[in-house]
């Protein structure tokens, strides 16, 4: 089986939130970067699991980025992807993005294509969406299980206020989130061999951008905690129905 | 045309469709045109009532096995039916199935889509959309340059407005594709209250100190009438299920009310709870983090201070 993942890169879940320019670009001074958890922990680990079980998976990695994804798509490579392929474009628009995996996609022949179920920096959840279309393949987003069994995937997704079985004949995209697999830690040996496995690099293809940020800001601070003495709860309650109303 | 997309499961409609049809009301209201909805599949709801949210028309494509999600096959209907009806913006919820085809749907329109919107676009400068970015720690105002647009808008963060309309229900035919999807099992928590679709949430953390000790959460939550989150420590550690997890990491909620019992406050939480309209933190530390979030704070010994406030909430609500 072959497995493509979509890693992204994104600030570490403890950056600071600034920007520069007159709020027109994210402030990366000082950030550190890291593999978007959603894509890291759940999608990727859970490829690796069905290479595990099956040794024949071939696990690729695609990002879209400039050279700075480098580390992150190595880290991947540590943990366990088989060889990696970036395509040289930054862009904050997810449809030009997605068109570069496509174009990716249609050149290898993938039972499944992997993504977390968002990033955590632009929270979009646009790309498998945008796949299945382009490729005009099925989707299942927000899977919390998967299992593949010859050419049929059995997957759980979320739904509001439980959870669904559905049963997807492959090629297909998935989107991973919590529950998916278990967080790893790249080992000494995935470190190393990561150092050797191929990371190509290819153009991306012409697309034009849908949309372009135009200014960032942040949420006006909290006016300051009104704190309330634990033995006056019927004055909490009171604040919470008269002032906030919010009962 | 603005057009909506209206969500539903067992026969009802979603809480967050009801918002998005006001939401797409108030768009049609600044680009003088009509709001319609479209409905793939049946429900028990009275359709022309949606004229109480601002649509015009009801377009039913009347078929049960849409009942049945299928992101590849509801994406293509609700594109077809866009280019049919010429509609102009294309507005969904936010949704777990808003999220699978509302992208698809852009992709086949060649629009332009701003997925967690949590504003009415503006208008002066094209057509920009504010959304929540990095986790709801910051917001974007993006651009959309192309002349179709979808919008995908954050739960909780419009509302609900009343219009004096009565919706005509009009019967669409479309050819139906083979289904991608088959749903063999479906199974939902009974009487609990969907995280995401809460006005009203109670959290707990790792103060609490072990699983036994979620009673007096749960009867707060009770007399609330409040959906129960918490922490990751604590769905790491298997005291509460995965599914209640909310944080950066976890499930992004944004409530009217969010009180978090015995959570400091870690920025990753915050990132998944600071959309809540009002935040309650009931914390013995006075330097836990959350306090500097909260609207109101009780610094006390949650085995104490919980129990109170379900009483008070008891007693306010029999006096009703």
């Amino acid at each position: 089986m072959n497995i493509l993942v979509c890693i992204s890169k994104t600030p570490d879940t403890t950056a600071k939130i600034a920007f520069t320019e007159g709020n027109t670009k994210f402030d990366e001074n000082g950030v550190q970067w890291i593999i978007n958890p959603y894509d890291e922990w759940y999608s990727l680990v859970r490829a690796i699991e069905i290479k595990e079980k099956d040794p024949t998976t071939n696990i690729h990695l695609i990002t879209v980025g400039g050279p700075e994804a480098e580390p992150i798509i190595r880290k991947a490579l540590a943990l366990g992807g088989d060889e990696a392929i970036r395509v040289n474009i930054n862009s904050n628009d997810s449809y030009v993005i997605a068109q570069q995996i496509a174009a990716i996609a249609k050149q290898g022949a993938y039972d499944l294509i992997m993504t977390g179920k968002e990033t955590i920096d632009y929270n979009s959840a646009c790309i498998g969406s945008m796949l299945s279309a382009i490729l005009d393949l099925p989707y299942v987003s927000l899977a919390n299980h998967l299992e593949v069994n010859g050419n049929t995937a059995t997957i759980q997704r979320e739904i509001e206020g439980g959870e669904e079985t559905n049963e997807v004949i492959l090629p297909m995209i998935i989107s991973c989130q919590k529950g998916m697999a278990e967080q790893r830690i790249p080992n000494m040996r995935g470190i190393m061999a990561a150092r050797t496995k191929p990371l190509k690099v290819v153009e991306p293809v012409a697309t034009n951008a849908h949309t372009s940020i135009k200014e960032f800001s942040l949420p006006p601070a909290k006016t300051g905690v009104k704190l309330i003495a634990p033995d006056q709860m019927e004055e909490l309650v009171k604040l919470l129905k008269e002032e906030a109303k919010v009962i | 045309m603005v057009l909506i997309y209206i969500d539903h499961s067992e026969k009802e409609i979603k809480k967050s469709s009801h918002e998005a049809i006001s939401y797409g009301a108030a768009i049609a209201k600044q680009l003088s045109c009509s709001a319609e909805a479209l409905l793939l599949g049946t429900v028990n709801d009275d359709l022309t009532a949606l004229g109480k949210l601002g649509a015009s028309k009801v377009h039913q494509l009347n078929n049960e096995s849409l009942n049945n999600f299928d992101a590849k096959v509801h994406a293509s209907l609700i594109a077809t039916a866009a280019k049919n009806l010429n509609a102009e913006v294309i507005v969904f919820a936010h949704n777990i199935n808003g999220k699978a085809i509302a992208p698809a749907v852009a992709v086949k329109l060649d629009a332009g889509i701003v997925t967690g919107a949590c504003s009415l676009p503006d208008l002066q400068n094209g057509f920009e959309v504010t959304k929540t970015v990095f986790s709801g720690k910051a917001f974007a105002n993006i651009k959309i340059e192309t002349p179709k647009k979808v919008i995908a808008i954050n739960q909780n963060s419009f509302g609900i407005q009343n219009h004096e309309l009565s919706a005509t229900v009009v019967e669409m035919s479309l050819p139906i594709p083979p289904a991608s999807v088959k749903v063999t099992n479906v199974n939902k928590i009974i009487g609990e209250i969907p995280l995401t679709e809460a006005n009203l949430v109670v959290s707990g953390g790792r103060g609490l100190k072990g699983p036994e000790n979620w009673g007096i959460l749960l009867d707060l939550a009770k007399a609330l009438g409040a959906a129960t989150a918490c922490s990751r420590p604590v769905s790491d550690s298997d005291w509460r299920p995965h599914h209640e997890h909310v944080g950066q990491t976890g499930i992004q909620i944004a409530p009217n009310l969010y009180i978090a019992i015995g959570i400091s406050g870690a920025i990753q939480h915050l990132a998944g709870v600071n959309r809540s309209k009002t935040i309650v933190v009931i914390n013995k530390d006075p330097e836990a983090p959350f306090f500097k979030a909260a609207d109101y704070g009780v610094v006390g010994d949650a085995f104490e201070v919980v129990p109170a406030l379900t009483a008070a909430i008891s007693k306010m609500k029999h006096n009703e």
